[in-house]
């Protein structure tokens, strides 16, 4: 509606030509953004010699090969592979989200003794690579006898997401009107309430953009799967790809096929995040 | 909700873990390796061998990244999650791991005794008592081309630098052909298919190479920097760009059929048996004079141990012996064509590109790369600083000579003989 | 948590929100990397752990070997902060500024392309810009020639001079749908009231957006300048998978990730090296905390934060 009333009042040519440059603007970027990936795309369904001979081309009669998806589908159960990813990727996103929102709101709406150290504390994981405290993070999950399953991976990629979303969700937090809060407090809401009923609605936005971060590196991850789950049962897909990429001969047909087929998940993950984002936005503005 | 989902989850991923450990009660080994490449030769022909003759063992081959094996495999050993047999590096990344007690002495091992002293010297403790891995495999250095290209050019096999040197102009003045494939992005490709492969023809094999150790002879030496003046030279014969060409390019531009020669390790040939349309063949690297004589890298590359903790230790050590067997050596060895095998018993490869590069054996002397043994136990790393320097010669960086003075330096910092 | 006792109320709600991200991260991530971290105080002498208080980072800042390896590194990492400072950045606040126009068509198409690269593992984005810039296979060669810009094509990767640019630049391909996202959440949580107020006042377009929303959005973009530096400061994989451990051509694109890599872990025939590499850690670390209590202390508390 404010929109609306912006463009009558502007002149008709000014407000195209912005609207042309912006495209302009927005195609170049999107091809720059494309490119690379649709050559990863096309290249999954070439046969090996041609990805050489002509990276750029279409795959046609003589050169399209589905060799490299055949190949991920009799190595290994990529079904099983995916299933683990997102089992992993959804519930430390989770916990993350959840335990990450209450801790910032913590830092962010009470005044209290060693609130400023609280914070800097749980910030100072973003400072450090997790992956040195692995000999460590190895022994306590081989003494909890968690080796070899998703369990470790999930508290380990928590840990991991918490610093880094407690840091951003405090920063919304804290440009949450005061008033709305004290008014559900003169409304006789408990702390939960406010916390569950006003404020998690209202930063649904900011949580979703921390979803999108968080789950990104964790669906990728090659490490502490290969460390602490390398078992078959327990495998991700970034570790299952790992079986094609060898000493010497790399199999690119098959890494190609099976990381553009794990493009597939994140995106719709990413899809539903970003339409979280919109949804929370719009509602919070209404209200 | 949320929390009733994670929960499930979590129930759901512990209980899926449990299942796993109790199903692994019986004898089962697992085996840690960085070899991702034979993962299916190893599922259908040696495992099921090997439990065709011992029914009471299943035996699992568990290959991790081979970029991260060590740092993976030092973390497991170091928390207790390893496999019962452990795939040993040569020399010192092994030996490291006996020291800490990780891998057990094998000194009682019946079958250690197929091998020969110098296939055991890489994974043996300085004093010569305990070896603690079985050697399985050496590969082999050398040259493989392409018989179309130097027919197209028409010049034959080169036996000597001279000849060499006269079939890359040769095929360079055609410009058919790249002449020579090889890239110096990843490093090590010029190191290792570069200097430590026409290297020991200068450095006499095992002569210069000890007497390294000695302190007898230096880097500065005309034996040790002679081998950076003919990398410098190969230059001139790389393809376009080579400055950005990795390791899978160098490959890729061979088997396509772009380039001529290949500065090559053995493991090369069952990826280009497999890849490459058109006729090929190898040489030993060429020697100085016609009339030389011949030396090789026949390089000891890949051992099996034990792991000191398994609780399986019988049935790692029945396994062990089999793979100290000739019947492991020729299955192993044919199916991995260009992975050698280290027994002292013959046998016979039916790859005719892998029988030409195992028949120098016959005719050349063979040594290890120069830098394997002892060498690389300081800061700064011999091997790490050799990748650097044969690039810088090859780009031409940096004369032979400075390389040759700024790794003898480097290597007196620390190491006590060359001080 | 501390406990007054002789306060009436125990605020046993701020206990309750902090508790689990507390225990969690505390377990599994503060306690295994203080524990790394102090390894750097001592050092592996004949097969036994000895202290020796700060003699690693003696030779970390005094033995040239060491040093000149860590200072090559820490000034690539800065440069290759500064290339993400200056493209990504602006970048993703120009994305963002556009895609948060509301009578923007196609928004949704725009905004999921620019993010697809973000979601992309290090494996493929090494693949992918490996075979696009590479001298062999003529995708960046044949595109330059199409233009007539071919004298302008190099083996950028393999060149000392280049080659940290070049990683830097993939770099900001694959992560400025990061800004991008963060500061359109933080546009369009903008009140359209706010905005409506500024038309009346007569401040559209251009001027609307650095007089109203740029200050409006401040707060944000501090965040993703902290995120970019500490991002920055733990890079590792991108350059560890496109030019190795060795991070080539002689240690042009070395930054601190990979250097600490290659000493804690080891590295072909170099045996890992826990000591220095906490030792290298923690300097990593000293780095990191300067430039986040710079931020969190010189420039949060002087950001003006609105409410809505």
């Amino acid at each position: 509606m404010a929109a609306q009333t912006t463009m009558s009042r502007s002149p008709l040519s000014q407000q195209s030509f912005r609207a042309i440059a912006a495209h302009a603007i927005l195609i170049t970027y999107t091809l720059i953004a494309l490119f690379p990936v649709v050559i990863i795309l096309i290249n999954s369904f070439k046969s090996r010699n041609a990805i050489f001979r002509s990276p750029l081309s279409l795959p046609n009669s003589e050169t399209f090969s589905l060799i490299g998806y055949e190949t991920v589908m009799k190595q290994g159960d990529f079904v099983l592979y995916f299933q683990n990813s997102l089992i992993v990727t959804v519930s430390s996103l989770a916990m993350v989200l959840l335990f990450g929102a209450m801790a910032a709101f913590a830092l962010a709406e009470y005044r209290f003794k060693g609130n400023l150290l609280t914070g800097l504390y749980l910030a100072l994981g973003i400072m450090i690579p997790i992956r040195l405290g692995t000999v460590a993070i190895l022994q306590m999950m081989v003494a909890s006898g968690l080796v070899n399953t998703l369990t470790a991976l999930i508290l380990v990629y928590t840990a991991q997401g918490l610093p880094l979303a407690i840091f951003i969700l405090s920063e919304f937090m804290k440009g949450i009107s005061d008033d709305l809060k004290n008014a559900g407090r003169i409304d006789g809401l408990s702390e939960y309430r406010i916390f569950g009923r006003l404020v998690l609605p209202l930063i649904r936005p900011a949580l979703a953009t921390v979803a999108v971060f968080t789950m990104i590196p964790i669906w990728n991850d090659l490490w502490f799967p290969l460390i602490l789950a390398p078992s078959e049962e327990t495998k991700t897909v970034t570790l299952g790809a790992q079986v094609f990429i060898g000493q010497f001969v790399t199999n690119w047909n098959a890494v190609l096929s099976s990381l553009s087929l794990a493009i597939l998940p994140v995106l719709v993950l990413y899809l539903i995040f970003s339409r979280q984002l919109i949804k929370g936005i719009t509602a919070g503005a209404v209200k | 909700m949320k929390h009733k989902t994670i929960k499930m989850m979590l129930m759901a991923s512990t209980v899926l873990g449990s299942a796993i450990t109790a199903y692994a009660a019986d004898a089962t080994l697992t085996i840690e390796s960085w070899r991702n490449d034979d993962l299916s030769i190893w599922q259908e022909k040696i495992i099921p061998a090997f439990e065709a003759k011992n029914p009471g063992i299943k035996v699992k081959f568990t290959p991790s990244a081979p970029a991260e094996y060590n740092a993976v495999l030092n973390s497991k050993l170091e928390a207790g999650s390893a496999g019962d047999l452990i795939t040993c590096r040569p020399f010192d990344a092994s030996l490291a791991l006996y020291d800490k007690g990780y891998l057990a002495s094998l000194a009682s091992l019946e079958g250690i005794g197929n091998f020969s002293d110098v296939a055991k010297s890489a994974w043996i403790t300085d004093d010569g008592k305990n070896p603690f891995c079985v050697p399985m495999a050496s590969v082999i250095h050398g040259f493989i081309y392409n018989a179309d290209a130097l027919a197209d050019a028409g010049v034959s096999v080169p036996t000597n630098e001279a000849e060499l040197f006269a079939a890359l102009d040769a095929i360079k003045a055609k410009g058919n052909y790249i002449p020579m494939a090889m890239g110096t992005n990843d490093q090590w490709e010029a190191a290792t298919m570069g200097y430590n492969n026409i290297g020991p023809n200068y450095w006499k094999g095992e002569e210069g190479r000890n007497a390294l150790i000695k302190g007898t002879q230096k880097l500065t030496d005309e034996a040790w920097v002679a081998p950076y003046r003919q990398l410098a030279k190969w230059k001139d014969y790389l393809g376009d760009g080579f400055e950005a060409q990795t390791y899978p390019d160098s490959q890729n531009l061979f088997t396509l059929g772009r380039a001529a020669i290949y500065p090559a390790g053995s493991w090369e040939i069952s990826g280009f048996n497999q890849n490459a349309d058109f006729k090929m063949g190898a040489f030993n690297p060429p020697v100085q004079k016609s009339g030389d004589e011949c030396y090789i890298s026949d390089h000891t590359d890949i051992g099996l141990g034990m792991n000191a903790n398994t609780k399986n230790a019988d049935a790692a050590k029945t396994f062990l012996n089999w793979v100290s067997s000739a019947e492991f050596a020729s299955l192993y060895a044919n199916a991995l064509p260009g992975f050698f095998p280290l027994s002292s018993e013959p046998v016979k490869l039916e790859d005719p590109l892998a029988q030409e590069f195992i028949s120098w054996r016959g005719k050349c002397k063979s040594t290890i790369r120069s830098t394997y043994q002892i060498l690389s136990r300081g800061t700064p790393n011999l091997e790490s600083d050799t990748w650097n320097a044969s690039v810088a010669v090859i780009k031409g960086n940096e004369s032979p000579e400075a390389a040759g003075k700024r790794l003898q330096d480097g290597l007196a910092s620390w190491y006590k003989p060359q001080q | 948590m501390e406990k007054p006792i002789q306060k009436p109320a125990i605020r046993w709600h701020i206990l309750v929100f902090i508790a689990p991200a507390f225990l969690i991260y505390t377990a599994i991530m503060i306690v295994p990397l203080f524990g790394t971290l102090q390894l750097s105080l001592y050092k592996e002498i004949e097969g036994a752990k000895v202290f020796v208080g700060l003699e690693n980072f003696n030779t970390l800042f005094g033995d040239p070997r060491w040093s000149e390896s860590f200072w090559n590194a820490l000034v690539n990492n800065t440069w290759f902060f500064v290339v993400h400072m200056l493209v990504q950045n602006p970048i993703g606040v120009l994305l963002a500024a556009l895609l948060s126009t509301n009578t923007l068509r196609m928004r949704a198409f725009y905004r999921t392309s620019i993010f697809i690269p973000t979601i992309l593992s290090f494996v493929i984005v090494g693949f992918a810009w490996k075979l696009i810039l590479s001298p062999l296979w003529g995708v960046a060669p044949n595109m330059l020639d199409a233009v007539g810009l071919k004298f302008l094509f190099a083996p950028w990767l393999g060149k000392e001079e280049y080659a940290l640019t070049t990683l830097a630049l993939v770099s900001v391909w694959q992560f400025v749908g990061i800004p991008m996202m963060l500061i359109y959440a933080a546009l369009l949580s903008i009140p359209d009231e706010i905005l409506e107020a500024a038309e009346c006042d007569g401040i559209t377009g251009m001027s609307q957006f650095w007089k109203i929303k740029l200050p409006l959005i401040l707060p944000s973009i501090g965040i993703i300048s902290i995120l970019t530096f500490v991002g920055n400061f733990n890079a590792f994989d991108l350059i560890y998978s496109a030019q190795g451990a060795l991070a080539g051509p002689n240690y042009s694109t070395d930054v601190l990730g990979t250097f600490m890599f290659r000493t804690f872990f080891g590295f072909q025939l170099q045996l890992g090296d826990p000591h220095m590499g906490s030792a290298i850690a923690s300097a990593m670390f000293v780095v990191i905390l300067c430039g986040v209590s710079i931020y969190l202390f010189g420039i949060q508390t002087r950001l003006r934060r609105y409410q809505f």
